[in-house]
């Protein structure tokens, strides 16, 4: 069985595509994370092989995968899916919106910099499942304390981004924007703006982290009867023993924050480079 | 100026521009950074005019107040006394050129002339037509990390004559260049300059340079800043940072400007 694993991964490592411009590229972006995955799997099938653990609690890649498969195929997935996926994105756009607000007055009132500004540090540095239990007791077991937790996780993130990025506008772009004659609404939206755009953009994926994370506490501690959902899915799998499935899930986690993660970096560098940035 | 008093009267038409009403009249203006025992005087009682399409070259060194000056005409600051009477637009050319790294060259001309009022449909055609003033055909589409610093320059100065100003102020715009690439941008300067009939107020703390470009040349001295000399350089136009005529009026001012204690740099 390790074997059927396995072979795949090495065989593609071996016949490299060598024909296209376009086929040479994503071979060379993707060569290195399928060897990746590869390890990772090579890694996973000998500790399941050595039997350490029984293959009812930790059960092999093949089983997982194939796990998945199934999983994918069913409607209860999709559904736990949606779920998560809506919470995510309207946790994110309401810390989008909170975050920005709050980051843009305190970098512009002084005051409000004094009094507030570390403690938007503080909030992010507190860990955000520790916030779960006083939402529960605010709001109930209800998506709104899961939103709120979300929204404390992501919204400080990104408010220090968009501190961030104000605070590292070149004091020159903001010279030549009076020198050119921009009132305070150009001056904003044709100078500030776009130039507080690396700053901002990191804290966005920052915050974004954080608001998986917290979801992902929240769908294990506040489960909606009736509400499948991914975090709700782990839960259950684990009650019931059920080893692949709570691995596949696992593994859905995982790729789907990666993938939002990739959406941003791509984001990022594509700014980076237009503007002749260094490129990480 | 009628057309009977032109013909009638040759002279005034080949007259030096200082003999005009000024564009720029500077009187007693005086700039003190701080207050108390902290405050620093940058400016001190500074008097000074500048004709209509007079190429002025202002010579100091470091410290000397010329930036602050150069903000005060621009109306980006307030001087502490005296009064400035600016006649016409202004633009600014940096040393970094400072264009805005998220935008094209052509978008950095187009950003200018919008923030000028024009209108946007002409915006495109009007940028292109600079770009092409400063002979950067074809490169409107480049980022400005994708040009060389002389080039940033000519995008800069496009974008100063964009802003369809009377007077640009220039503060040490060629510093960061090479010997090369600054001499040819002294010509390209000078022609666009000419053509466009701009009044110019020229930062520099290059002597020779400050001769091979200006009408007339202003030395600064600093603590306080203030001016020390102001001298009319009648060479004809286009000027060699290397002729003699420029190397000894430059030796000749640099002494003037030891002589009263500043040593200048450069």
């Amino acid at each position: 069985m390790s074997a059927d694993v396995l072979t795949p991964n090495v065989e593609v490592a071996a016949e490299a595509p060598r024909g296209s411009g376009f086929g040479r590229k994503a071979w060379a972006w993707g060569w290195p994370k399928l060897l990746a995955i590869g390890l990772v799997l090579a890694f996973w099938q000998v500790v399941y092989v050595s039997g350490w653990r029984p293959a009812y609690v930790l059960p092999s890649p093949a089983t997982t995968l194939s796990k998945l498969w199934d999983m994918l195929g069913t409607e209860r997935f999709w559904s736990a899916m949606q779920t998560t996926l809506t919470r995510a994105i309207i946790g994110f756009l309401l810390a989008l919106l909170i975050g920005t607000i709050i980051g843009v007055l305190v970098a512009r009132v002084r005051p409000l910099r004094l009094a507030v500004g570390s403690l938007i540090t503080g909030l992010q540095t507190m860990p955000s499942i520790a916030w779960f239990p006083f939402a529960i007791l605010l709001f109930g077991l209800t998506e709104q304390a899961i939103l709120f937790v979300v929204i404390l996780g992501a919204a400080p993130s990104i408010a220090n981004g968009v501190i961030n990025g104000i605070d590292h506008i070149p004091p020159s772009y903001l010279r030549l924007g009076k020198v050119l004659g921009a009132g305070t609404i150009a001056l904003y939206r044709d100078i500030a703006l776009p130039a507080a755009m690396p700053g901002y953009l990191a804290g966005l994926t920052q915050g974004w982290a954080f608001a998986w994370r917290s979801l992902m506490a929240g769908e294990l501690l506040v489960i909606i009867a009736e509400k499948p959902s991914l975090g709700a899915n782990l839960e259950f799998a684990r009650q019931f023993s059920k080893a692949p499935e709570l691995l596949a899930t696992m593994l859905v986690i995982l790729i789907l924050g990666m993938l939002v993660d990739g959406l941003f970096s791509s984001f990022s560098r594509r700014l980076r480079r237009r503007r002749g940035l260094a490129v990480d | 100026m009628s057309e009977t008093a032109v013909s009638s009267d040759p002279v005034a038409v080949v007259a030096s521009p200082s003999d005009a009403a000024p564009i720029l009249r500077i009187r007693g203006v005086g700039k003190v950074f701080g207050s108390g025992p902290a405050a620093t005087v940058a400016l001190h009682d500074v008097d000074l005019d500048v004709a209509r399409g007079e190429f002025l070259s202002v010579v100091g060194a470091s410290g000397c107040g010329k930036s602050t000056l150069l903000n005060l005409i621009a109306g980006l600051d307030k001087p502490t006394s005296g009064t400035l009477e600016v006649g016409a637009k202004v633009a600014f050319m940096f040393q970094d050129a400072t264009l805005l790294p998220w935008l094209t060259a052509r978008q950095n001309i187009e950003l200018a002339l919008k923030l000028s009022g024009v209108a946007k449909r002409d915006r495109r055609a009007r940028a292109e037509d600079l770009l092409a003033t400063v002979r950067l055909d074809g490169r409107g589409d480049s980022r400005p990390h994708e040009l060389s610093g002389g080039m940033r320059q000519r995008v800069a100065l496009a974008r100063c004559l964009a802003q369809d100003a009377g007077i640009v102020l220039m503060d040490e715009p060629l510093g960061a260049l090479d010997a090369m690439t600054r001499d040819l941008l002294h010509d390209e300067i000078e022609s666009v300059v000419r053509a466009q009939g701009l009044t110019v107020v020229f930062v520099t703390h290059n002597m020779r340079e400050a001769i091979r470009l200006g009408d007339r040349v202003v030395l600064m001295g600093s603590h306080p800043g203030r001016i020390l000399y102001d001298e009319d350089i009648p060479l004809p136009h286009p000027r060699q940072m290397d002729s003699t005529e420029v190397a000894t009026r430059a030796a000749s001012l640099t002494a003037r400007l030891k002589a009263q204690g500043h040593t200048h740099v450069g």
